[in-house]
């Protein structure tokens, strides 16, 4: 029986895995292997569609969440960041996203499954990766015509609730809304997480992270981290955060917002420092984790992890790191 | 932390402490005349404008009310609040969406990114609805607007709203378990002063059932439309706004938070006439019989007191620059078209409208963005504006290139392969697309393949390469010689710092046979491009250039072939002979390797020599003489203020980190090397030298670095120093937010200014050095302008230029101060820095060592020196190539 996330919260700071883009770059997979041997007629390609990887080449999926689990990551994510009929659009895949989600929530835990194996007596979660998509409700796409949208809540939220179907029926632990850059994409995944929790009659914990773009300190929507905050605080969260775009470091101020206006768990993913010369990301384990315990010093975090350009070895140097403090006091009864 | 908090863009905080929250209302067809026109109109531009003035006029929360029989409420709730949203000066605050249709309610949730209130539900429809619609404003996650309305109707006295008020609040915190601190009562207000008695208390009632409500229920909230309060008085404004003020002051004291008012029209209680004051208060307390009528005559003495509109258009009133300006930033598109034609008219040539007007308004606009006073979606606005400017403009700049324009082309510009410096591509690039070329920029470190790849896909009529450092000069060659390979026709334009003319003619018009030519400034860019793609004398401007290359081909070849060189062994022998002693060796207060952080960028800045800036800029002259040149004075003057504020910004916001890795050591020379020991005297590395070999008048010394230095021969210790510092991290960041904006004028200036910082700290640090950590010049009490022109003592000289042209020396200290681990700056293939804005050298201290200029060497050293580096011939020859005689 794996120990309640909220009480595992209580105890000790959670550590979330790694970037899986970066670790799949190593397979260096071809656009054959992307196909495998069920797409290999597939009337486009599909190299770059991480998330078909879950389907064509499973063991590798298996293998890196399993990694991540070995490096002392608490949490993994899903590979189906872009697996919503939004983001599936690109491949033609829209019928694919139910078998997505699902086996790729079977991959994780299966990881788990084979992690509390060989270590009994631990818990391992899986959180269903759910992404933005690559459309905005906010912004228009059309310079010339600004009330003009690409796709519409309802729209957004018919296929986040097929994504979450699937997530579910394959077995996550918790749902995670992620890099979020526009708000309302973000109300829409929630809002079709409550309309699944409440036609299944069941809860399940759910994580946000937003996503800060650049040093104006404002979503890609525009918004301050404390608007974001309040304009998904009305939901039943686990936790709140940000993740991506920037490195360690640069994400400290906005932590700290959001840890004084909440008393909800705060995480945080940053990338492995920013993007080199040839957009590489190079910061190494030591000094991620060493910025990283800027934050644990001052007391901003309950949950830690990596976005892109992280690697077990980050994972394992900001678990070994997060273990020497305690986690954020939280309010023990939320909304 | 049980507080209202709602939010736009921007967070709003509804605490005790906070004062009362104005709620925008003229946004509300039901309330406004002109709205409902506007919308009708389907004239949404105005309408926002109405948005616009609401919010400026002090609305902490706006209100959208689209119920009209005449309009297809849903699509205007969601066309308008979509609009907003495109408009962050308006975005900024949370939005009310205000109908008595669910559907339209709905609609607008559906398109709000922050947290807003819904305006309003009730228990008018029962039970059930009332229900089904908070759980759906939950699920939303908006606060919400609870009418003291029931099956029966709405409240109108006290009772009545107390009953309704524990009704809802009872169902929403135990049915739908609403926050309560998110619910907000509006009481109703009712008309006083109407004549009929049973409104008499009207106000009163409000007020008494406010304050039931806040003791009850602290964590709720009450608010109402104020203006229905004043409704027997329409079109006496000042009687009305008199009213409101009175009302609110009493609201408010009552529990009251938040009021639907119009808050361009609000008085202050305490502005109210003292005569007048009176007689409202009687009115809405209720104090007399008589108030009413009482009233009623002093609004009938002081008729027409109909307040002039403040609508904010001062800005119409500025010259046409600051117009076109005020609009981009605000991106108000409103007066383009007459504000280009009126721009138009003052300049020779519509084009200029867009490269002086537009583009000033611009960089302004750029300026924000940078600074995080504007944000994506302002800027995209800006663009918009622009881009009616330009199409406005359009058919002037056509029909006058018909005329006179030669036709525009495409072309491809990159900085070469191993290459990191774009500031004069960039600023040619900018130049050239404001002469109507397009440009299609590779960025930096493009590989030649992908030069040549991209030049035949794209069909580009003109190919330019930049770069500035050395090794990319062979790099250009290399392109070249693809080129005539491949057979192509496309003419070459080569540019950068170490460009020259000799070389361009030299080496790469040497290589290819169609046209290649030289430009030294990116305002000389726009005249070749032009002349080489002119169809009437573009054949003879290629044949001229060909033949120029031709001849400075030739008299260099003359001239290198007339140099009389001496043998390494002969310059060795006639090297500069220093002393060495005690008097001149001074050890280093601190030996070692120190590595300094952040540095801040404040001192850094009153380091800086001002005439490079001003030179990557093809502004010639010496600062500050520059500012009050004839010619350039006024760019000049322009480009110091936007660089001084762009330099402000980025010192308070710290938008670079300064960082820097020195270190001194023991150190004696062994022929050209230099030995570079730890404390224990084990050789850590060695610095290779180069020796002038070019045959000097008599008594003139062939110098080489190493002669500043104490052979090991002499048994006594010397000191030689090297460092790195960087003022490039967060420069790429901002130049690139920038170019991303289309603000390619402060891109540039983003990277322009790093590298003036990172100049000036290697100027900074090396008077540290002298004064403090080596401590060898400690009474040096030089300024500003005596250090630019090198009046201090020692020299630090920088691998890549005139001294030391070998750039692989850059490896030598990267290794000896672990540079990438201590400060993270990087070395290319092409050994460039990265950051770009870098500057690494070495740290001679001797009274006699000074700069000088390596100049050209024989195959003889490039030989030697290949043995001494360990590398192949060829490849020193690689290295030294722009060095060879």
């Amino acid at each position: 029986m794996k120990k309640d996330i909220k009480d595992l919260l209580k105890e000790r700071i959670v550590i979330l895995d790694g970037a899986m883009g970066t670790m799949l770059q190593q397979y260096a997979f071809d656009e054959a292997a992307f196909r495998g041997d069920r797409f290999k007629d597939w009337h486009m390609p599909v190299k770059g569609n991480n998330d078909l990887l879950s389907l064509t080449q499973p063991e590798a999926i298996r293998t890196i969440h399993k990694q991540y689990f070995d490096a002392g990551a608490d949490i993994v994510e899903t590979n189906t960041f872009s697996s919503t009929t939004v983001a599936m659009a690109d491949y033609d895949m829209q019928e694919l996203v139910y078998e997505l989600n699902k086996v790729s929530a079977e991959l994780a835990q299966e990881a788990a499954r084979q992690y509390m194996a060989e270590h009994p007596g631990s818990s391992k979660y899986v959180a269903g990766a759910m992404g933005p998509t690559n459309k905005t409700t906010s912004i228009s796409p059309d310079i010339n015509n600004p009330a003009f949208r690409a796709i519409s809540f309802n729209e957004l939220k018919e296929a986040y609730i097929g994504q979450v179907n699937g997530l579910l029926d394959g077995g996550v632990d918790l749902l995670l809304v992620e890099t979020i850059f526009d708000t309302l994409n973000a109300k829409a995944a929630l809002f079709a997480i409550e309309e699944v929790k409440e036609s299944r009659g069941i809860d399940i914990p759910v994580m946000v992270s937003g996503t800060i773009t650049d040093n104006s300190g404002r979503t890609l929507s525009g918004q301050t981290p404390e608007a974001f905050l309040i304009s998904l605080e009305h939901f039943p969260i686990l936790s709140i955060g940000f993740n991506c775009a920037l490195g360690a470091k640069q994400l400290e101020p906005y932590l700290e917002i959001l840890s004084n206006n909440t008393d909800i768990a705060i995480s945080a993913y940053p990338n492995a420092g920013l993007p080199n010369a040839f957009g590489l990301y190079d910061e190494t384990p030591d000094l991620m984790g060493a910025q990283i315990e800027a934050y644990l010093e001052k007391g901003l975090i309950n949950i830690i992890g990596g976005c892109c350009g992280t690697t077990p070895e980050h994972i394992s140097a900001i678990a070994t790191i997060a273990g020497r403090f305690t986690p954020r006091p939280l309010n023990t009864n939320p909304a | 932390m049980k507080q209202l908090r709602l939010s736009g863009l921007e967070a709003l905080l509804v605490t005790p402490q906070s004062n009362f929250i104005n709620v925008g209302e003229r946004t509300n067809v039901a309330g406004s005349k002109k709205f409902l026109r506007l919308i009708k109109e389907g004239n949404y531009a105005e309408a926002l404008d109405i948005a616009r003035d609401q919010v400026e006029g002090g609305a902490q929360v706006l209100d959208v009310n689209m119920d009209d029989g005449l309009l297809d409420g849903k699509e205007a709730m969601v066309t308008f609040l979509n609009l907003i949203a495109s408009e962050p000066d308006i975005a900024r605050i949370p939005i009310m969406v205000d109908s008595s249709k669910w559907e339209i309610l709905e609609a607008g949730l559906q398109v709000l990114q922050g947290k807003g209130i819904v305006n309003s539900i009730s228990l008018k429809g029962g039970e059930e609805e009332f229900i089904r619609q908070a759980k759906l404003v939950k699920r939303y996650g908006a606060a919400v607007i609870v009418m003291a309305f029931d099956e029966a109707g709405q409240a109108d006295n006290y009772k009545r709203r107390i009953e309704i008020v524990k009704r809802s609040y009872d169902i929403l915190t135990q049915v739908v378990k609403f926050k309560e601190e998110d619910i907000i009562f509006d009481l109703n207000i009712f008309p006083v002063a109407t004549g009929l008695d049973e409104h008499r208390r009207n106000a009163l009632d409000f007020f008494e059932a406010t304050a039931w409500v806040k003791q009850n229920y602290p964590a709720t909230h009450v608010s109402g439309g104020v203006s229905n309060v004043s409704f027997s008085f329409r079109g006496n404004d000042s009687i009305r706004e008199a009213m409101h003020a009175v009302f609110l002051y009493h609201g408010i004291k009552a529990g009251m938070e938040m009021g639907i008012v119009n808050p361009t029209l609000l008085t202050v209680y305490d502005e109210v006439p003292k005569d007048l004051l009176e007689l409202i208060e009687d009115v809405m307390l209720d104090r007399n019989e008589e108030a009413t009528e009482k009233l009623i005559q002093y609004a009938e003495q002081h008729k027409g007191g109909k307040k002039e509109k403040t609508e904010n258009l001062a800005w119409r009133e500025l010259p046409v620059q600051e117009r076109i300006t005020h609009a981009l930033v605000n991106g108000i598109d409103k007066f383009v078209d007459e504000d280009a034609e009126a721009a138009r008219n003052l300049v020779s040539k519509p084009l200029e409208v867009i490269e002086v007007f537009l583009m000033n308004g611009m960089n302004v606009v750029g300026d924000l963005f940078g600074s995080g006073k504007m944000f994506l979606p302002q800027v995209v606005k800006s663009a918009r504006v622009m881009k009616k400017a330009v199409a406005y403009l359009q058919p002037y700049i056509e029909a006058e290139k018909d005329k006179s324009r030669p036709s525009a082309g495409k072309v491809l510009m990159a900085t070469v392969k191993g290459d990191v410096h774009d500031i004069g591509k960039n600023i040619v690039s900018v130049v050239l697309a404001c002469n109507n070329y397009e440009i299609v920029d590779l960025g930096i470190m493009v590989p030649a393949e992908k030069i040549l790849e991209r030049a035949i896909a794209e069909q580009a009529d003109i190919i330019g390469l930049s770069g500035l450092i050395t090794p990319s000069l062979d790099e250009m060659v290399h392109v070249a010689a693809e080129m005539e390979r491949l057979n192509l026709n496309i003419p070459l334009m080569i540019g950068g710092a170490t460009t020259s003319k000799v070389h361009t003619a030299v080496k790469i018009d040497a290589k290819y046979s169609e046209l290649v030519v030289h430009v030294n400034d990116a305002s000389r860019a726009v005249a070749v491009v032009s002349n080489i793609l002119s169809k009437e004398n573009g054949g003879d401007f290629k044949s001229n250039i060909k033949a120029d290359n031709a001849h400075v081909r030739e008299v260099f070849l003359k001239n290198v072939n007339q140099k009389e060189y001496l043998s390494l062994e002969q310059a060795r022998a006639n090297a500069l002979q220093l002393e060495f002693t005690a008097n001149n060796i001074v050890r280093p207060v601190q030996l070692g390797v120190q590595v300094i952080q952040e540095q801040d960028l404040g001192v850094l800045a009153e380091n800086i020599d001002w005439s490079p800036f001003f030179r990557s800029w093809d502004l010639h002259g010496k600062f500050p003489d520059i500012l009050e040149d004839e010619v350039v004075g006024k760019q000049a003057k322009e480009l110091y203020a936007d660089a001084l504020s762009l330099l402000n910004k980025i010192i308070t916001e710290k938008w670079f980190t300064a960082k820097a890795v020195f270190g001194l050591f023991p150190a004696n020379t062994v022929g050209d090397d230099i030995e570079v020991y730890d404390e224990q005297g084990n050789t850590q590395q060695v610095f290779l030298t180069l020796r002038q070999q070019s045959k000097k008048a008599a008594k003139i010394p062939n110098i080489a670095l190493s002669d500043f230095i104490a052979p090991k021969t002499s048994g006594t210790t010397d000191y030689v120093g090297c460092f790195c510092v960087t003022a490039g991290f967060g420069a790429d960041e901002k130049a690139k937010a920038f170019a991303d904006a289309h603000d390619d004028y402060n891109a540039i200036m983003v990277k322009a200014l790093a590298d003036r910082f990172a100049e000036a700290y290697a100027e900074f640090l090396h008077t540290e050095v002298r004064k403090k950590y080596w401590g060898y010049a400690i009474d040096e009490t030089l300024g500003l302008e005596d250090i630019i022109k090198e009046q201090y003592k020692g020299i630090r000289p920088a691998p890549g230029y005139p001294a030391c042209p070998d750039h692989l020396e850059k490896s030598t200290i990267w290794k000896l101060l672990s540079v990438k681990e201590n400060i993270g700056v990087e070395l290319t293939e092409s050994l460039a820095m990265w950051p770009a804005a870098s500057v690494s050298g070495y740290y001679f201290a001797h009274p006699d060592s000074k700069y000088f200029g390596l100049g050209r060497i024989t195959e003889e050293q490039v030989d030697d020196y290949a043995k001494r580096r360990g590398i192949s011939k060829e490849s020193a020859l690689q290295w030294l190539a722009p060095n060879l005689a």
